[in-house]
């Protein structure tokens, strides 16, 4: 087979350079910035600074706080992909099988991709509200003393639950159309080999769905680390005192309210190496052990 | 395509007819909302309207983080306002990086207006000041943290407003509670019961005169006597003398505003929003409490608000209409107006002779409480703090005070905590400057 390709060099080049230079200007150059402050501790303004080396990163490993948000963002990170992937499959898989109305049914259900992370906040700061949210009054029916922004699991709780209702509309639509993509034939050998439903689930269309719900962890580890803040600095309306935070919050937190311009570098540096070594999981184990058919 | 042309010339033609007047435009950034904030647009379309040519136009910027933060950005792309309102948690930051403003006295004096710095009242005076004490913002909004009270619930409960802690804890609170309220909330743990702790009893908050003499400052929070405040508060939450709604300032204020709170903690400026508000019962204010047992001459309270900085890097003409901007603002008529529409304190002692004379404390006797309790006798430690990365320390402050109240951690430890963290913010602060 004649492998199609150009006789210059210089054209590919010329349609690549538009996408290499936004690229560029708009992230290679500010994470290089990024890297070099995280080596000083510098004035806001731009008068002094001092060349510190690696201080700013020794000094966020030697704080048990900076510690303790690591470990309340995996935990957060773990539970909103777990909730929202799995919830969105039984979704999914339902939807699947609705006949009638199925387009009404599939659309309510999607609406909810359309709220923005702050506004889903809002609706979060009403439903888990001290006084008058119905949450709270749920929870106290069920016998926890639940107090939003003055229990730390109790906003914990919060921010978890939004979260996931706001991400479930997004990996129900992938689902829904990973299940409609299974051919039909496969699904009618399966229907004559066993009755079960649940067992056909797990045998057939779960091992067929994989690359997709690979595509969606990733998806959803980024957003459960990156994309909830919106939704953290409006629930805890900017102070968050001794509420939880994740750490994409705590590199706002110092660099933008506090001004530590070379603290808040030196995390958003082990942010990208996080992100960077997710990339390379995803396209070395992942991509090499699902099947695409 | 004719009208477009039409409307083009007619544009040119009033541009040029503005540019004629040789207005000088200055901008004022600003972290005034609501119904602050229109009083802010209110005392600029004053000074607009007092000359014709100097125009003022204030931008609100967010938060007073947020505002200081766009402020830094602004001047670092040499695009900052002349004038910014800076915090007083982030005085160290705009007031260390010196180049960054026009030290506010410089910039009156070079465009040949007064200044006597004995013109402000005394406990406004030398909080925006350098170690020597020239002034280097201008006071704007100054408000210090007084005690609000619901006037039925205390008659119901026959008390008098306490003014010790230990009258609260002994006499008010427990009737209080007898007659059905929560005693007391609070809305701001570090400011009114840590920075204003300190400057009540007249304790040291920090090394090197509370941080104004030099930048290897050291916090000197852990001392008995806020720690013994804090074990009561544990107490009193116990015992249900007092509600912590969390760190945000209105869910602390909100259960007072509901009647359900009878006492409630807020900021002399909270006096304009207050009295706006229909509250279902009347209220008056009364000065921070004090522990009787740490002092017997309690002293004034630091200020808090914000002021105004004029930034560097504006032609002549600009800075000129910026310094008239700042004239126009201390005159006694303006502070006045600001007095009475805001609930903040009057930054002269004209100002405040003017509001004695035209009965305003009469009609509201809570409005003077704030400026009588900055007038109390001052001490070594009662003229402000200056600490850099402050906004960050009161973070540490909110969140180890919230552990405690929430028995997540003792008091002990969790002051250490906040001794430690402090110190290690203030080393790298001081590093930011070298």
């Amino acid at each position: 087979m004649k492998r199609a390709g150009f006789t210059s060099v210089w054209l590919p080049v010329a349609l690549l350079l538009p996408q290499l230079s936004i690229i560029a200007i708009f992230f290679y150059w500010p994470a290089g910035w990024a890297v070099q402050s995280s080596f000083y501790l510098q004035d806001p303004f731009g008068f002094g600074s001092t060349f510190v080396g690696f201080e700013n990163y020794t000094d966020l490993t030697a704080n048990s706080e900076y510690m303790r948000i690591a470990w309340f963002t995996v935990v957060f990170t773990v539970l909103v992909t777990f909730f929202s992937l799995s919830i969105a499959l039984l979704l999914a898989v339902k939807a699947d099988k609705v006949i009638r109305g199925a387009k009404s049914y599939r659309t309510l259900l999607m609406w909810v991709y359309a709220v923005a992370p702050p506004v889903a906040g809002f609706m979060g700061i009403m439903l888990f509200h001290q006084h008058t949210g119905p949450m709270t009054d749920f929870f106290k029916a069920l016998g926890w003393d639940y107090k939003i922004l003055v229990d730390y699991n109790s906003t914990a709780t919060a921010f978890i639950i939004v979260s996931v209702w706001k991400q479930i509309p997004v990996n129900f639509i992938f689902f829904l159309s990973g299940l409609q993509s299974i051919p039909r034939a496969v699904r009618e050998a399966a229907m004559i080999d066993n009755r079960s439903g649940v067992r056909r689930f797990w045998d057939i269309t779960f091992p067929l769905l994989a690359p997709t719900g690979f595509f969606l962890l990733i998806i959803n580890i980024t957003y459960a680390l990156f994309d909830t803040f919106g939704i953290i600095d409006t629930l805890v309306k900017g102070e968050p005192g001794n509420n939880p935070m994740t750490l994409v919050y705590k590199v706002y937190m110092d660099g933008f309210r506090g001004n530590d311009l070379g603290g808040s570098s030196a995390q958003s540096v082990i942010l990208m190496v996080l992100v960077l070594v997710l990339t390379v999981f995803q396209f070395r184990l992942i991509e090499r052990r699902i099947h695409y058919s | 395509m004719k009208s477009f042309k039409l409307g083009a010339a007619a544009f040119s033609i009033a541009f040029a007819g503005q540019a004629a007047l040789a207005e000088t435009e200055i901008t004022f950034w600003h972290a005034m909302g609501g119904q602050l904030g229109e009083t802010v647009n209110e005392v600029a379309a004053g000074f607009n309207a007092s000359q014709d040519e100097y125009k003022i136009t204030p931008v609100f910027k967010g938060s007073y983080e947020e505002t200081l933060t766009a402020g830094i950005a602004a001047f670092r792309a040499g695009e900052q306002p002349n004038i910014i309102q800076v915090f007083d948690a982030g005085a160290a930051t705009v007031i260390g990086a010196q180049g960054a403003t026009i030290p506010v006295q410089d910039l009156l004096a070079d465009n040949g207006i007064d200044f006597d710095i004995n013109d402000y009242i005394a406990g406004v005076r030398y909080f925006y000041a350098d170690a020597d004490g020239k002034m280097i913002g201008m006071p704007f909004n100054s408000s210090t943290p007084i005690m609000y009270y619901n006037v039925q619930a205390l008659e119901k409960a026959g008390v008098t407003p306490p003014a010790t802690w230990e009258e609260f804890a002994n006499v008010t609170a427990p009737a209080l509670k007898e007659a059905g309220y929560i005693p007391l909330s609070q809305s701001h743990l570090p400011w009114i019961f840590t920075e204003n702790f300190f400057s009540r009893h007249n304790l040291q908050f920090a090394s090197s005169n509370n941080g104004y003499d030099s930048n290897d400052t050291q916090i000197m929070i852990n001392n008995p006597a806020i720690k013994a405040h804090f074990s009561a508060l544990v107490d009193w939450k116990e015992q249900g003398l007092f509600e912590w709604y969390g760190t945000g300032w209105g869910d602390n204020a909100k259960p007072f505003e509901d009647g359900n709170v009878a006492m409630w903690l807020g900021s002399s400026g909270s006096f304009g929003g207050l009295l706006a508000k229909d509250l279902g019962f009347d209220f008056s204010a009364t000065m921070l409490p004090y522990w009787e047992g740490v002092t017997t001459e309690p002293t004034q309270t630091f200020i808090g608000g914000a002021a105004l900085f004029a930034m560097s890097g504006k032609s002549a003409e600009e800075n000129k209409a910026a310094a008239e901007f700042f004239s126009y603002l201390t005159s006694s008529d303006t502070q006045y107006f600001w007095h009475q529409a805001t609930g903040y304190v009057p930054i002269t002692e004209a100002a405040y002779e003017a509001a004695k004379a035209d009965g305003h404390y009469e009609k509201f006797p809570a409005a003077e409480v704030g400026i009588q309790q900055l007038s109390l006798p001052a001490g070594e430690f009662t003229r402000g703090y200056r600490m850099g990365f402050y906004v960050q320390i009161r973070d540490v402050m909110n969140r180890e005070y919230g552990r405690i109240l929430t028995g997540e951690t003792d008091v002990e430890s969790g002051f250490a905590t906040i001794e430690a963290e402090s110190n290690k913010l203030l080393e790298r602060f001081a590093k930011t400057q070298g």
